[in-house]
């Protein structure tokens, strides 16, 4: 409190005596207002257009039952919510956008960290171990998805002749048609798409861990596991919580690959909340509970955010504000 | 600081999220179309968008323009996907071609609903005393809003070969003989049947076929106008469907099949002899013609039967389901459009929209014009059929319809009761109205 008084005080004189001066100082504050303006203005309205504009026609929508076509006039207040967070299937795509979540940190947080400490080593074939790794992250997800799909045929796929080519017997649906394993197949599928990201990501923040502290390690006769556990994994933290964030958002809002593979069958074992509000928008011209999907998929994806920034990556920040 | 921009990395992300469902709704209309407010000018958005059929519909419209001097007929072809989106952002920026496509049903009443279309009773009275038979599904109230020019109806294309190959020769009439089918298919090492659950009408045919043998027509009607499913009826279609699925007859991986994209598809492996029958529209001997590299589809091998009958079927013999394409003329369309829309149904177009074999005509002088034997064999049947219904889901609309299908998928899945399927349907409708 006094703190800011004595600061706004302070400052009180000083303003005063800038404001007299001459005409100079303010045509320089009217021209930089007007440089702020002109470059701020154009991807403000962009945002405007793009973002804002369709996100309040989207909350509007949810207020409304509509159809897709006339004018929007059959006003049912929170009813869509309603209906939405009461139907299981949405619920059931809640949780497994949170399986997700979760599964793909699980998976390629380890994964990940294990072959970009392999490939931070030096050794014969680097760049094309690298460039193998990182093919899927760059590959369309829609071309993936298309590839995956065919591989995963029941009978007639790639994988199914290569395990029946030893014995073994895949499901008789096949392992994106048999409810039970579908999701973990996409999780599979999911990993493989996006472990190049990881590892990018942790190859890179592995360049920021300074040398000496390796020689100082090695003076003291630590051991590869010792300096790996001490030294580079605790370096690798804020690139670490960093991607975590990049993956969560990505696993929350997933769509395509769910929709090429399975969209979100069979029977509902795969629905994201981001295939639910599809379905419901442009299958069934629910646009009204598709707002409303769309709404709570961003409270979600916000409190998430903000929890994951204040309880996670806020040590990053304190870190360095010090 | 990074902790803040990863908020607003997170806001946007999540924000464009939300912007999905925003889509579309804003008020700007595509300038490539649209009513013009030119009376001599027609805008006509058609799906014949590749080879005989597009430049068919050119020429019919250069005639249109000779005969009727001083009017200009604005063609738009487009690949049917294309159309429906466009034409749904065509509606809600109020902005729709003068003459377009409609399927009839729920979707064409609830755009009656909305007062995008023209009614066509009086204007065009002349042409649907022809097509009569055809117009139940495209009329809200008695009054009519689209002229059906094509309509078609489903049943199974089967391999003969492969029936022959498994010893069968006739075709089933009831279940108990399409089961014996799949016993000796089976026998035979042959998978039976494919179906396209994964995109879940396909399936879904199945269950409005059991519901026409199951439930009277009556029924259905009155169900569907008192938004009361609870006749009998639908529960035991549901039963039946379950005897079917209980015997196995499907191609592996079923679940997650498509209808007709690729090779692995539903229509692809009877295109590849890899199964022996599929139930499917009258689009599928051209389907299967884009799936095979030869593109003669299953060529001599085509065949078809209709839907067996159920035993103590209340539902009229022989009754068929099908569904076609109508031409509609917008509301605000310039009088002249209601001509074009006509013409169009008049017998000289149709006749050669039959001889291209473009789809199954209404017009009953353009019947024997139809050179593609398979399409000549169902438009017989579909003549003769004693009534028609339409598909369940157009009739319903996409709402219920949606509903619908996603609880018959499950129910093919093993995962919903016949009552579970008729419950969602009811609650669906009562959600609708």
């Amino acid at each position: 409190m006094t703190d800011t008084a004595v600061r706004s005080a302070d400052r009180a004189p000083a303003r005063s005596a800038d404001r007299r001066p001459e005409r100079r100082g303010r045509a320089a504050t009217w021209r930089k207002r007007a440089e702020i303006a002109l470059f701020v203005t154009p991807a403000l309205a962009l945002l405007v257009a793009f973002v804002v504009v369709p996100v309040a026609t989207a909350v509007q929508m949810s207020l409304y039952k509509w159809k897709g076509f006339g004018p929007m006039v059959d006003f049912v207040g929170l009813r869509n919510y309603v209906s939405v967070l009461t139907n299981e299937v949405f619920t059931d795509a809640v949780v497994h956008n949170l399986i997700i979540v979760v599964g793909s940190i699980v998976l390629q947080l380890p994964l990940g960290l294990a072959i970009a400490l392999l490939l931070n080593r030096k050794m014969w074939g680097q760049g094309l171990l690298r460039t193998i790794i990182f093919v899927p992250y760059v590959l369309a997800e829609v071309i993936a998805g298309v590839v995956w799909f065919q591989l995963l045929q029941p009978q007639y796929g790639v994988i199914d002749t290569m395990l029946a080519a030893v014995g073994l017997h895949g499901p008789d649906q096949g392992f994106l048609g048999t409810p039970e394993y579908a999701l973990w197949t996409v999780l599979v599928v999911l990993t493989w798409k996006y472990l190049g990201l990881a590892v990018i990501l942790f190859l890179a923040g592995l360049q920021g861990v300074p040398d000496e502290l390796y020689e100082a390690a090695q003076l003291d006769g630590a051991s590869w596991w010792q300096v790996q556990r001490r030294i580079t994994i605790p370096l690798l933290g804020p690139t670490m919580r960093t991607w975590g964030f990049l993956s969560m958002i990505g696993s929350l809002q997933l769509f395509d690959m769910v929709w090429i593979l399975t969209g979100g069958g069979p029977a509902n074992a795969t629905t994201t909340m981001a295939t639910f509000l599809v379905n419901e928008g442009t299958k069934r011209q629910n646009f009204g509970i598709a707002g409303a999907a769309s709404v709570v998929l961003f409270v979600i994806a916000l409190v998430l955010a903000l929890a994951y920034q204040k309880f996670i990556l806020s040590r990053d920040s304190k870190e360095e504000g010090r | 600081m990074r902790g803040a921009t990863a908020v607003a990395l997170g806001t946007t992300v999540a924000l464009l999220g939300a912007a999905c469902a925003g889509q579309g709704t804003g008020s700007q209309g595509d300038d490539d179309g649209g009513s013009s407010a030119d009376a001599s000018t027609i805008t006509w958005w058609h799906n014949s968008n590749t080879g005989d059929g597009k430049e068919y519909y050119d020429k019919v419209a250069a005639d249109f323009e000779k005969d009727h001097p001083g009017t200009t007929v604005e063609v738009s072809a487009m690949a049917h996907e294309d159309m429906l989106t466009k034409l749904d952002a065509a509606f809600q920026a109020g902005d729709a071609p003068d003459v377009f496509m409609e399927r009839g049903g729920g979707e064409l009443a609830d755009h009656v609903e909305a007062g995008l279309l023209k009614d066509l009773s009086e204007p065009a009275a002349d042409t649907i005393s022809t097509i009569e038979p055809y117009m139940s599904g495209f009329q809200v109230d008695g009054a009519s809003y689209a002229l059906p020019f094509s309509m078609g109806v489903v049943g199974f294309w089967y391999n003969k070969s492969l029936f022959e190959k498994a010893g069968i020769t006739e075709t089933p009439t009831t279940m108990d003989e399409l089961y014996d089918v799949f016993d000796k298919l089976k026998a035979a090492g042959i998978t039976p049947a494919s179906v396209g659950a994964g995109d879940k009408w396909p399936a879904a045919h199945y269950w409005y076929y059991n519901v026409i043998r199951q439930c009277s027509a009556d029924t259905l009607d009155t169900a569907v106008t008192s938004v009361d499913y609870s006749d009998p009826c639908f529960v035991k279609a549901g039963e039946t469907l379950d005897e079917l699925l209980a015997t196995e007859p499907f191609n592996k991986g079923f679940l997650t099949t498509p209808a007709q994209t690729g090779a692995t598809s539903a229509s692809g492996l009877l295109a590849s002899g890899k199964v022996a029958m599929e139930l499917a529209g009258h689009w599928e001997p051209g389907v299967m013609q884009g799936l095979t590299e030869d593109g003669s589809g299953l060529g001599e091998d085509t065949g078809w039967f209709s839907y067996p009958s159920i035993d103590g079927q209340q539902g009229t013999e022989g009754a068929q389901m099908g569904g076609g394409d109508a031409w509609a003329v917008s509301k605000d369309a310039p009088d002249v459009a209601v001509e074009f829309a006509q013409y169009l149904l008049s017998d000289e177009v149709q006749q050669g929209f039959a001889e291209l074999d473009m789809g199954l005509p209404t017009n009953p002088t353009a019947s024997e014009k139809v050179s593609d034997p398979a399409l000549a064999e169902l438009l017989e049947v579909r003549d003769g059929a004693p009534e028609i219904q339409l598909y369940l889901d157009t009739l319903l609309g996409a709402s219920v319809g949606g509903a619908m299908n996603d609880a018959i998928a499950l129910q093919f899945a093993g995962k919903a009761t016949p009552q579970d399927v008729v419950d969602a349907v009811q609650s669906a409708a009562e959600a609708d109205q």
